[in-house]
């Protein structure tokens, strides 16, 4: 099998000095495809996504991106390397515009961004129609979109996506599984934690099952819906 | 009748609102250094107020070194040509004391109040340095056209009893007041740099993951905080008198505008200057001038219709900040973030 | 070296100071340095109590002590009886209709239920109740300060014993951090320190202009002294004999021992502070004030009543700064509100404080020693530094004397940077905390 676009190879590691939370995790995403993580609560899902994201300790183990390890690499050089990360809380500027936050995003870009922000904005029309109000008094669904947005506005290879729908209603889970299988098709790789596994795992080319920050299982999401363990420990029947 | 209410006007406007709209526009000048520490650097800094005393201080030495070269900008006070000098000199200052003290405790992420009694640690050394080398006491430094109308021109013109004197200082405070406010709203909200602020402000963990640099931020806020507070320091020297325990003084009213503002919010700062300026002057007014004028002559009053003495205008800001402490800690405007 | 042979050789170097003062300035000195030494120890105390085992910022420290300050003349003056008649009860009843007021509105803010209607009654209540207490005490005022202006103009005291003085200053600093600790605890750290930084500017206010009550910058001479005068020392047979015995001039024999005298009540006054202080810090009641310093959530989540626990301890450590306060002024046997610096009384004891090392009661009491005898010797040192700095200078070059003359601002700089050092090389102080 060929190397992955993006994989976090047997990584082993923890917070600061602080014990191992992950044991020889792998996660593994290619071009254009979206790779979900899964697992019982604790089970060092986004610690999975961090580790990728560098932002703890990995001291066993590998993260390479289109096969350059980028193990020492700080977050903020990630970014600047094509990763795009949209963390689970605190993920918008609240005292500022939308069209101010995905201008944030944009920060490390020096060439002209306005395309991009068109592309998000065509992404996500609510969007460009609220772009000039304050992103902290929108709906929950709504802040996701910002999020998202800010985060593509870098035009990254890789977006990571940290429980984008924790809090929201099904509806707009729905919706916003679809706007992320939409950003898949542009050729980005999509990298996410979710709690809603069955619905996560529907859209999912690849799944991840965690159990106490090891893999458990690993599948294509369909081939992991089927398989009976899984369904039994971790889908509810 | 109509001519008493007119009067009435005219003292009000003459011994209240000038005044206040002057005293007002220096504390949110003052109040916003306050604010946008507070906003970025997330601690109160007791230091501000000594910050001003440093940055009119320097004003004021350029102030007569131009003065003994002949340089002047009559009928402009000489201060505002020593102005931009002043605040080279204090942004080099804050920046140094940002790099020698203040770095160190955000790169070990400090709690707020280890940052604050450090900022008590500053105030101490700007004050001793101030008094050493200007001195202890009383400074004036204006000079120029004290007047832009004279009590007496105003009274030869309207014909009323009661005159309307503008001091110069004060329109200059109004004016430079504006065009600074202004300029620091275009500044955050129109400027690339000036966004970033904003986002370090609000979510700073977040600002890092978008690649803005937070020493760079830092060293924008300690200029524009450098500026802010030695502009607000000259204005009040100019309207009244430089001074460095005075300066130290106005702490507490400062502090009184930003926290009823709401802490970290601008607008609120701004809004708050003016709260805490007109309640002071207001309640410490002797109101007998203007009610004589409007009062039927029967119930003229009799006492000054004083309702504090001025001595206690510190109270003023105590009592507003306490009220607002007690029924909402936030402040008008909810502060926390800029 | 282990903690008791430390603690032992900082406190060993406290003497030596003051002992070497003694000999190389003059022993008179040295018993000042020595006897305000003990009273700023105990002001630090107060303020550790608050900060080192609480963690509460009081930026007031001032305000506390010039209460306790003020509690002198309330208690040892001699009342002035032509005063009292011109208006005393008026001022008294003028007093109460103020605290009626007060309590009618905190009464009716909670009693009455919120609307328009709550507010305008109470707007109506404050305004009231301000024009009555205004129109019953300001003639009363005016007629207790006409009262011989140049020596009186005010009410007086108790005339009870001086000593009476230093727990009521403590009882006074107390009730005003009550009304502080009511207000300001339980928000952020930041709030309390502006608070108790205006309270104490208000209550130096309060002092400064109300003629009535303290004489205002008008200052209250003559404070009756716990001790022995001079005067009558000297003029007593049986001391001079003595002091003619160990060879020393009677005068300065006299000043010598009144110090001294001063220094045993002192010295005593810190021993027992101490020693509750200490009970306090090891008792379950000191270690739950600091699992509360160290982790706050924690402590509420255990249903710990964080903000009363606060209360206590602000209120605690404000009443030790108001008898310091009392003690103080006594000291000096008179009242000038007007030397009421914050520099000096409420920044110079955080220094203290943190010198010494918070958390630590005897680091607290090391602290007040040592950095009140640098603040007391810096001005001289600073002088003699810039005399020699500016001796190449012209005798009446304007630099030289603008420097020789500033040197006394000096000290301030050396607190400060004395202060940024302790805090970045060693944050835990001398003695840190155990």
């Amino acid at each position: 099998m060929a190397e992955p676009f993006l994989i976090g190879d047997t990584m082993t590691g923890g917070y600061g000095k602080g014990p191992d939370i992950l044991h020889e995790c792998t996660i593994a995403v290619d071009k254009g495809e979206i790779a979900v993580i899964v697992g019982p609560n604790g089970a060092g899902k986004s610690t999975a996504m961090k580790a990728v994201f560098g932002m703890l300790d990995v001291r066993g183990g590998q993260v390479r991106l289109d096969g350059n390890d980028i193990t020492k690499l700080s977050p903020q050089d990630r970014v600047l390397k094509g990763m795009g990360f949209v963390p689970q809380n605190h993920n918008i500027f609240t005292t500022m515009t939308v069209e101010e936050n995905l201008e944030m995003g944009a920060y490390i870009r020096r060439d002209d961004y306005a395309e991009t922000m068109d592309q998000v904005y065509d992404l996500f029309p609510i969007l460009k129609e609220k772009r000039n109000q304050h992103a902290g008094e929108l709906s929950g669904g709504q802040r996701q979109q910002v999020a998202v947005g800010r985060a593509l506005m870098t035009q990254p290879s890789v977006l990571m996506l940290d429980e984008p729908t924790a809090g929201v209603s099904p509806i707009v889970m729905d919706e916003l599984f679809d706007r992320i299988i939409e950003v898949a098709r542009t050729g980005i790789s999509i990298l996410m934690v979710e709690q809603n596994a069955r619905q996560a795992l529907e859209i999912a080319d690849k799944g991840y099952v965690l159990v106490q920050g090891r893999n458990a299982y690993t599948g294509t999401g369909q081939e992991l819906l089927a398989d009976p363990e899984v369904r039994k420990s971790f889908l509810g029947g | 009748m109509m001519i008493d209410f007119l009067n009435a006007i005219v003292a009000l406007s003459n011994f209240v609102l000038i005044p206040a709209i002057a005293y007002g526009s220096q504390l949110a000048l003052g109040a916003l250094g306050v604010t946008l520490v507070y906003g970025v650097l997330r601690f109160s800094n007791f230091a501000h107020g000594d910050t001003m005393a440093f940055g009119t201080m320097t004003v004021i030495l350029f102030t007569w070194w131009f003065q003994s070269m002949g340089i002047s900008i009559h009928p402009l006070p000489t201060a505002l040509l020593a102005l931009p000098f002043g605040i080279a000199v204090t942004a080099l200052l804050l920046l140094g004391t940002d790099r020698v003290v203040y770095r160190f405790y955000r790169k070990q992420k400090a709690q707020p109040v280890i940052y604050l009694i450090v900022s008590l640690g500053v105030m101490f050394i700007l004050n001793g340095l101030v008094r050493f080398i200007i001195g202890p006491g009383d400074q004036r430094f204006a000079d120029g056209e004290r007047f832009i109308m004279k009590a007496r021109d105003f009274k030869a013109m309207t014909g009323l009893k009661e005159g309307l004197a503008i001091k110069t200082s004060q329109s200059i405070t109004l004016v430079t007041a504006i065009i600074v406010v202004i300029a620091l709203f275009w500044f955050l909200n129109r400027t690339r740099t000036g966004k970033s602020m904003r986002a370090f402000s609000d979510n700073e963990d977040l600002a890092l993951l978008s690649g803005i640099n937070p020493e760079r931020v830092v060293i924008y806020t300690w200029l524009i905080v450098a500026a802010l507070a030695t502009i607000a320091g000259t204005l009040y020297g100019l309207d009244k008198s430089f001074k460095p325990f005075t300066y130290f003084q106005l702490l507490l009213p400062i502090f009184a505008a930003a926290i009823v503002g709401g802490l970290g919010s601008p607008l609120g700062a701004i809004a708050g200057g003016f709260v805490i300026a007109f309640s002071e002057v207001m309640i410490t007014y002797a109101w007998k001038k203007v009610l004589t004028y409007l009062m039927p002559d029967s119930l003229d009053p009799s006492g000054l219709v004083q309702l504090i003495a001025t001595e206690y205008k510190f109270a003023i800001s105590f009592v507003i900040l306490v009220i607002v402490l007690l029924f909402r800690p936030t402040g008008l405007f909810r502060g926390k973030a800029l | 070296m282990n903690d008791l042979s430390k603690n032992l050789s900082y406190f060993a170097l406290v003497a030596v100071l003051i002992i070497g003062t003694g000999f190389y300035q003059s022993w008179n000195s040295a018993l000042f340095i020595l006897n305000m030494g003990l009273v700023s120890a105990i002001l630090s105390l107060g303020v550790n109590l608050q900060w080192g085992i609480a963690g509460l910022l009081n930026v007031g420290v001032m305000g506390f002590v010039a209460l306790g300050g003020a509690s002198t003349i309330f208690i040892s003056m001699a009342p002035i009886p032509a005063a009292w008649q011109a208006g005393g009860p008026r001022i008294l009843l003028g007093l109460a209709l103020g605290a009626a007021t007060i309590a009618a509105l905190v009464i009716g803010y909670s009693r009455l239920p919120k609307g328009r209607v709550r507010t305008i009654a109470l707007l109506a209540v404050a305004v009231i109740g301000f024009l009555a207490y205004r129109s019953v005490i300001s003639p009363a005022i005016k007629s207790v300060e006409a009262v011989n202006p140049a020596l009186e103009g005010y009410l007086g005291g108790l005339g009870l014993p001086v000593l009476l003085a230093w727990p009521v200053g403590g009882l006074l600093a107390a009730g005003a951090a009550w009304i502080i600790g009511k207000t300001a605890l339980g928000l952020r750290s930041d709030y309390l320190a502006i608070a108790t930084l205006g309270i104490s500017e208000i209550i130096v206010a309060v002092l400064k202009n109300e003629d009535w009550l303290t004489r205002g910058v008008k200052n209250v001479n003559g404070i009756p002294r716990p001790v022995p005068y001079e005067i009558d020392l000297q003029n007593d047979p049986l001391f001079v004999e003595r002091a003619a015995t160990l060879g020393l001039d009677p005068t300065i024999a006299s000043t010598l021992f009144v110090k001294i005298l001063y220094a045993l009540l002192f010295a005593s006054v810190l021993i027992i502070l101490l020693w509750l202080s200490q009970r306090a810090l090891n008792s379950p009641w000191g270690r739950m004030m600091r699992a509360i310093r160290d982790n706050e959530t924690a402590a509420r989540a255990m249903g710990k009543n964080v903000t009363a626990r606060h209360l206590q301890v602000f209120i605690l450590g404000s009443a030790v700064c108001g008898i310091a306060g009392a003690m103080m002024t006594t000291l000096d046997s008179q009242f000038t509100p007007s030397a009421y610096q914050p520099l000096r009384f409420t920044f110079l004891v955080w220094v203290m404080v943190i010198v010494g090392g918070s958390g630590n009661n005897f680091g607290a009491v090391l602290g007040g020693f040592i950095v009140w005898f640098l603040w007391v010797q810096v001005e001289p040192m600073g002088l003699w530094l810039m005399q020699v700095i500016t001796s190449p200078l012209a005798e009446d070059s304007a630099l030289r004397l603008h420097l020789i003359n500033s040197a006394a601002h000096m000290r301030l700089l050396t607190m400060g940077i004395f202060l940024l050092l302790m805090l970045r090389f060693s944050p835990r102080g001398l003695l840190p905390e155990k």
